[in-house]
């Protein structure tokens, strides 16, 4: 629940920001919301052993990821990371689907094959990452490239964390989408921690943004807990990206409020440090701003944090009792062509009869799934 | 029909795939206006300009990256490594990333890796790798190794059409010592997934692929001399998904074989093929199955050395005799 803020005293109404409208305002409150309490259903059901992976949350980042991924407009395409849940929805992914995902249903985007927000659809504009920090900073800038080379005005987006900024792909996908001046927006969401390794071992950069220069780009600092702020921001370095001005990276300063995943207590962390974050928590902050500014009023958060909870209800509902995948479907799917392939398999073997001694030879097995036209 | 040389024709099918199909494009180092270390590439920047052949930076994860990017989107991206010893640099982006789309995210990455193998050119440790072996073991991607000219041609053009990443290996000491005819036809692809004959024999048979295919066939010629042994030479041209068929109708007809690779010994192609038989045509078998690769050490540069590390003719001479007396 939003905290309870006073209207502002005037009674005034403060000007929209970054020519958003009031809808639009609340609409991020909504998209927010909806993260934190997505995460939180599936905390339950992970209790629960229902969730049979890792859980991953993103709590106290959810302004840097719904803020930047506002800021695309539809046909632009983002690559969320592990904490970009929030991104994902914006974008279009439903909670059902992230639901069947950790809930390793049949029915999910992967049909289980893949794990938590690691799925995709280009057509609502987000691909599916993998575990690989910095593989999707080369990616993006092929879609970048992509969209440069049939002269698209649309934009790639791609996430990566203060851990990221360290791996070969990060630097490589950045130069060469600099090179080419591609139409590319990277995120560093310094969340403080990868895994349990702060950043002052990661870097000696004083700030990420700082790696920038190094590249021939700007790179902007923001403070990732401001939803406003980060939809500015971000906002600015999509429409350069997309007026042929280059990649931008920006970096939000924020804060993993949660361990790695759900299995990390964070003994690494000093309680006084997640104090001092947790009073900045995005979406208590966010609420009152909107309150204090007159943007929104307490019975229309309230009404969207109902809007919310029915909506996960009805989703866990609709998916928790899906099958899980049959074993068999795990062998098709891993090329084109043929469509299903079953590898000849040491199952197949077995069944074939075993020769009699001295008698004849054996007719040969044949492999199912070569094909005898081509 | 017009002679090529075996570089030529990769020229040539990259030439025409490019002009049948405006999504195909090139990226890879000193590609355009040199036209590639080797000059496979040589005259096409000037045919189809700076959008189509483009020059990256000395970044095989990011080429191969972007141009998983770009094929998601619809393009038909081909990545030249400069030599193929360098496409360790970007295992991580083919195996995990590329490998991986379709299955687990139903994306489709129609891509093409293609570069210079090989030794037998004093190249030393670093410009003479085979690297078939760390990608077989990767669901997913698809390899070719083509030995003729007319090979090299319909399998760049094949994988270029084809849907799924394939990488395409080629040998550098074949680049220019193979011309033979080869077809000017738009449409001579070669099946990938399908061996060739490369001789008839019926006394035993050698299993192999690129250059090792011109050693086994001066093998066979002598041995046919010598020997008056009938030596059947089988040309793999696609490494994955091997062709089971074709080598389980080898061995009914020959019932002996030897296999023979370029690669080192230790985890090749060849146990995997030593493997397959075994489990499909053990009872077709009169003899062990034997191979002869590289030496289990890195690529040596002296003459000397590379020469008594690599198979020469003479092993697959020896070899071949063993296998018929036993």
């Amino acid at each position: 629940m939003p905290s309870p803020a006073p209207a502002s005293p005037s009674g005034a109404v403060a000007a929209l920001p970054h020519g958003l409208s009031r809808p639009q305002l609340l609409e991020l409150y909504y998209w927010m919301r909806l993260t934190r309490s997505l995460e939180e259903r599936l905390v339950a059901l992970h209790r629960q052993g229902k969730v049979v992976g890792g859980l991953f949350r993103s709590l106290g980042q959810e302004a840097d990821a719904v803020g930047s991924a506002y800021a695309l407009a539809p046909g632009d395409i983002l690559s969320p990371l592990i904490r970009n849940l929030g991104s994902m929805l914006v974008k279009g992914a439903t909670p059902v689907e992230v639901l069947r995902q950790y809930l390793a249903k049949g029915t999910g985007p992967t049909r289980g094959r893949e794990l938590n927000i690691h799925f995709n659809d280009l057509e609502r504009g987000f691909l599916g990452q993998i575990s690989h920090l910095g593989d999707m900073v080369p990616v993006m800038a092929g879609i970048a490239l992509y969209f440069a080379l049939t002269r698209q005005p649309r934009v790639g987006l791609v996430y990566v964390g203060d851990g990221a900024t360290s791996t070969g792909a990060f630097h490589e996908g950045l130069n060469f989408a600099a090179v080419r001046r591609l139409p590319l927006v990277v995120i560093v969401e310094h969340n403080g921690y990868a895994y349990s390794t702060p950043t002052r071992l990661q870097t000696a950069a004083r700030a990420l943004k700082d790696k920038a220069p190094g590249y021939g780009i700007p790179g902007v600092r923001e403070d990732g807990n401001d939803v406003l702020a980060v939809y500015a921001v971000t906002r600015e370095a999509v429409e350069r990206a997309r007026a042929g001005g280059g990649p931008t990276l920006v970096e939000l300063v924020t804060y993993r409020r949660a361990g790695h995943a759900e299995h990390d207590s964070q003994f690494y962390v000093p309680r006084e440090e997640l104090a001092e974050w947790e009073a900045r928590d995005p979406l208590a902050r966010y609420a009152r701003r909107l309150l204090e500014a007159g943007w929104a009023t307490t019975a229309e958060l309230e009404a969207t944090d109902a809007r919310v909870h029915r909506e996960l209800d009805e989703a866990v509902a609709r998916c928790e009792h899906d099958p899980l995948p049959p074993g068999e479907s795990a062998l098709d799917g891993v090329y084109a062509d043929p469509p299903s392939a079953p590898l000849e398999w040491y199952r197949a073997l077995a069944e074939a009869p075993v020769p009699p001694a001295g008698g004849e030879r054996a007719p040969f097995l044949r492999s199912p799934g070569v094909r005898s036209d081509a | 029909m017009p002679e090529l040389t075996y570089l030529e024709a990769i020229r040539e099918g990259l030439r025409e795939e490019m002009e049948r199909d405006d999504r195909v494009l090139l990226l890879g180092e000193d590609i355009g206006v040199y036209g590639g270390a080797f000059k496979v590439t040589e005259g096409l920047l000037a045919r189809f300009g700076p959008d189509r052949v483009i020059d990256t930076p000395v970044a095989e994860a990011a080429i191969v990256g972007a141009a998983a990017g770009a094929a998601h989107m619809g393009l038909r991206p081909v990545c030249e490594m400069q030599f193929m010893d360098f496409i360790s640099c970007a295992y991580d982006m083919l195996t995990n990333y590329v490998a991986t789309a379709r299955y687990r995210a139903g994306l489709a990455t129609p891509l093409v890796v293609r570069g210079p193998c090989g030794g037998y050119v004093r190249g030393g440790p670093f410009h003479s790798q085979h690297v078939e072996a760390a990608f077989l073991h990767t669901p997913g991607l698809k390899l070719v190794a083509p030995a003729t000219a007319r090979d090299a041609k319909g399998l760049i053009k094949a994988a270029i059409r084809d849907d799924d990443p394939v990488l395409y290996l080629e040998h550098k000491y074949l680049y220019r010592r193979i011309k033979e005819e080869v077809p000017a036809d738009q449409d001579l692809l070669v099946p990938i997934g399908r061996a060739r004959i490369a001789r008839e024999g019926r006394d035993l048979s050698v299993v192999t692929y690129s250059a090792m295919v011109w050693k086994a066939l001066a093998a066979a010629e002598r041995l046919e001399r010598e020997d008056g042994l009938e030596i059947e030479v089988v040309d793999l041209r696609t490494l994955l998904p091997l062709d089971d068929e074709a080598l389980a109708a080898t061995v009914r007809k020959t019932n002996r074989v030897l296999i023979v690779h370029e690669d080192t010994r230790t985890g090749g192609l060849a146990g995997e093929i030593t493997a397959r038989l075994n489990e499909r045509c053990f009872e077709w078998l009169d003899a062990p199955i034997r191979r002869v690769c590289a030496h289990d050490v890195p690529l040596p540069y002296a003459p000397p050395l590379e020469d008594f590390v690599l198979p020469q003719t003479e092993d697959i001479v020896a070899a071949c005799r063993w296998l018929a007396a036993y």
